[in-house]
């Protein structure tokens, strides 16, 4: 099998229509969290959501050179992988605020969205839970010989469970095509990696003999030209490899995560948000490369803003689902 | 026309038949775990296989069994139908997260959007002298969880039917088999036949009590009717086959029948899936009973090594027919 944008997601070289594809999804990715973060401030959303703000080059940069079947597995801060591999917001808000109509009939919520159209196996909510599952697809795609890549993102505090270190050790014994990123965000909820992390974290799959490397997970050029090379190798039988990306996540571990001084400061937060902010550096680029012009860019972030609204609004016009519709869907 | 004489397989022959078939007839079905390929495991359940169906579908594992469950969950996701073998089901413990957490649950948070067609496979069972890791019947735990589907075959016959139909079943199934009855003979037809989940099987019919039994206990139960019948006691045996889904009319009849009711599982008593169907029943037939509902489970202990201590921790033929004539005193 065989999708049309196969041949032409291998080029790593970013043209002025890419560069505003990746720049456009980041900034609707940037857009979302920020309604969501709102609608829970109005309390017009049912618990809570762990926003992925100041991580947006990461999904963009990866799920840009995957193809639209390939698999991702995702986390309980998984609404930047679901809109980048191709989600479609409304259906999103839909899920979030438990509609009918949301991309899992409002079953799942924010840390359960799923959308196996664009190959997304869902977000999880126990942190290393999906390890096994990008790690399962693989073997199937392996096994079916549909040639494609299962991308398995997770935090660096996934880093502690044991789980990833048995898929890990499978991936490398049987050749998977799977990639694991590791979103290094640098907090493991309110505890800071370097107090749980032993040693240095690439040794790790690298004890495997699985291919790793680092990447600045702020420059979504970086991380799609890495993510490029691995996934190309995964997908033509060069099996699994690791990508640690270094990034920040501006917001808390979860939105009511507001008094942070605890465990990190503003100074920190403010130096990441001013200096390494992955769509006003990526913007820059876009001009100096003469493929936009500020005014470009503003408009592709006003346009975002305006739609997103728009899809907010849509899921909050949408039914719930029925009480009596509860028993629905625990069994296939 | 005559009737052919029926096959007889053992308990092991009739698994490994119904997986050698499923296989033939769908290549998306493959079998993972420890030591499953050459060894056959240490039961010797799957030899062969490998020979037919070769280590790509036959496919030795690390012992890892979280890592291999979860890569079952995500195959099974993507278009596989993948049987987990654990060695014994004391270690399912290191499967629960993929199993309770991913396996049940996906098809309900995603909507009906995912399906996790898998069967775990595993044992349980008391009494080899292997103490108490590689002795507990944990099957309760498993039934408590919406999403999945948990299997108890009793005899040959029934193990091959419902095996089949837990890997044509398109949710996650837990197919559990006692380690003692893998010898067990019986008959199994060779043609390919399967067995409803939900539909009890009324393993005999009797009048005076009904006796509800799940795995090894069903032979248990059996042995304690034929004691019975010798004291003027006709009791009718009951197997839920698969303990969820419960086929709770099948068990409420009988009981409305007989007026009197024991149930009895290797699970440890406390809170155990005898509780679930001595509740049942109590719930449900309440003005046809004519005693207490009683129950017999394995002691609320660690399953010791030493032969006495094991022993007196499962239920016997001898303390089944001690309730059951409990019942029937005057007082």
């Amino acid at each position: 099998m065989t999708t049309e944008t196969r041949a032409d997601r291998t080029d790593e070289a970013i043209d002025a229509a890419r560069g505003l594809e990746f720049y456009s999804q980041m900034v609707h990715i940037r857009a979302f969290e920020d309604v969501v973060n709102d609608l829970y401030k109005r309390a017009a959303m049912p618990g809570l959501a762990h926003l992925y703000s100041g991580q947006e080059a990461v999904a963009v940069g990866v799920c840009q050179a995957l193809h639209r079947d390939d698999y991702i597995t995702s986390t309980h801060r998984g609404h930047g992988h679901c809109l980048a591999k191709g989600a479609d917001p409304k259906l999103m808000f839909a899920e979030l605020l438990g509609k009918e109509i949301g991309y899992c009939g409002g079953r799942g919520g924010s840390m359960h969205i799923a959308d196996q159209e664009t190959g997304n196996l869902g977000a999880n909510a126990i942190v290393g839970g999906s390890t096994g599952i990008a790690t399962g697809a693989a073997l199937s795609a392996k096994s079916l010989g549909n040639h494609r890549v299962a991308v398995c993102f997770f935090g660096e505090g996934a880093l502690g469970q044991g789980l990833l270190y048995e898929v890990m050790n499978l991936a490398a014994l049987w050749t998977l095509p799977v990639i694991y990123v590791c979103e290094n965000n640098l907090y493991n909820e309110y505890t800071h990696f370097r107090e749980t992390t032993a040693g240095e974290i690439l040794a790790r799959p690298a004890a495997f003999g699985i291919r790793a490397e680092r990447v600045d997970g702020q420059d979504v050029r970086a991380v799609y030209a890495a993510a490029s090379a691995l996934v190309a190798r995964a997908r033509e039988g060069g099996g699994p490899a690791f990508l640690e990306c270094d990034t920040y996540r501006y917001h808390g571990h979860h939105v009511g995560d507001i008094d942070r001084a605890y465990y990190r400061s503003k100074d920190e937060e403010h130096e990441w948000m001013t200096t390494r902010d992955p769509i006003g550096r990526f913007g820059e680029w876009l001009c100096e490369q003469g493929f936009a012009a500020p005014v470009t860019l503003d408009d592709i972030r006003s346009q975002a803003a305006t739609a997103i609204e728009a899809a907010a609004q849509f899921a909050l016009d949408a039914p719930y689902p029925v009480a009596g519709d509860v028993w629905r869907h625990v069994y296939a | 026309m005559p009737e052919t004489p029926q096959r007889e397989l053992t308990f092991a022959e009739a698994v490994r038949e119904a997986l050698a078939e499923e296989m033939r007839r769908d290549p998306r079905v493959v079998i993972l775990g420890e030591d499953v390929a050459e060894a056959g495991t240490p039961f010797k359940v799957l030899s062969g296989l490998v020979e037919e169906f070769g280590r790509a579908r036959v496919i030795d594992t690390p012992i890892s069994e979280a890592g291999f469950t979860g890569v079952a969950v995500g195959a099974a996701m993507t278009g596989m139908r993948p049987v987990a073998d654990i060695m014994f089901g004391d270690f399912l413990t290191l499967t629960m997260d993929q199993i309770v957490n991913q396996a049940a649950k996906i098809h309900y948070m995603s909507g009906g959007k995912l399906k996790v067609p898998m069967v775990l496979r595993t044992t349980m069972g008391a009494a080899r002298r292997s103490a108490a890791q590689h002795s507990q019947s944990l099957h309760v735990w498993l039934s408590h969880v919406p999403g999945l589907k948990v299997v108890l075959p009793s005899t040959p016959y029934d193990a091959k039917g419902l095996l089949k139909t837990a890997i044509r079943d398109d949710n996650p199934v837990v197919f559990i088999e006692d380690k003692m009855m893998f010898r067990m003979k019986g008959p199994v037809p060779s043609d390919d036949y399967t067995i409803p989940f939900g539909v009890a099987d009324v393993k005999r019919v009797g009048t005076d009590v009904t006796i509800v039994a799940t795995s090894s206990m069903v032979q248990t139960a059996l042995g304690a009717a034929r004691m019975l019948e010798d004291a003027g006691i006709s009791a009718e045996v009951i197997d839920p086959r698969t303990i969820s889904p419960l086929d709770r009319g099948t068990i409420i009849a009988s009981v409305k029948k007989t007026s009197r009711a024991v149930v009895v599982d290797e699970g440890h008593l406390q809170y155990g899936v005898t509780a679930e169907i001595a509740s049942m029943i109590a719930d449900e037939a309440f003005y046809h009973l004519d005693a207490p509902v009683k129950r017999l489970g394995a002691m609320d202990v660690p399953v010791p090594f030493s032969p006495p201590l094991e022993d007196a921790t499962v239920p016997t033929e001898e303390a089944l027919v001690d309730v059951v004539r409990g019942l029937f005193k005057k007082t």
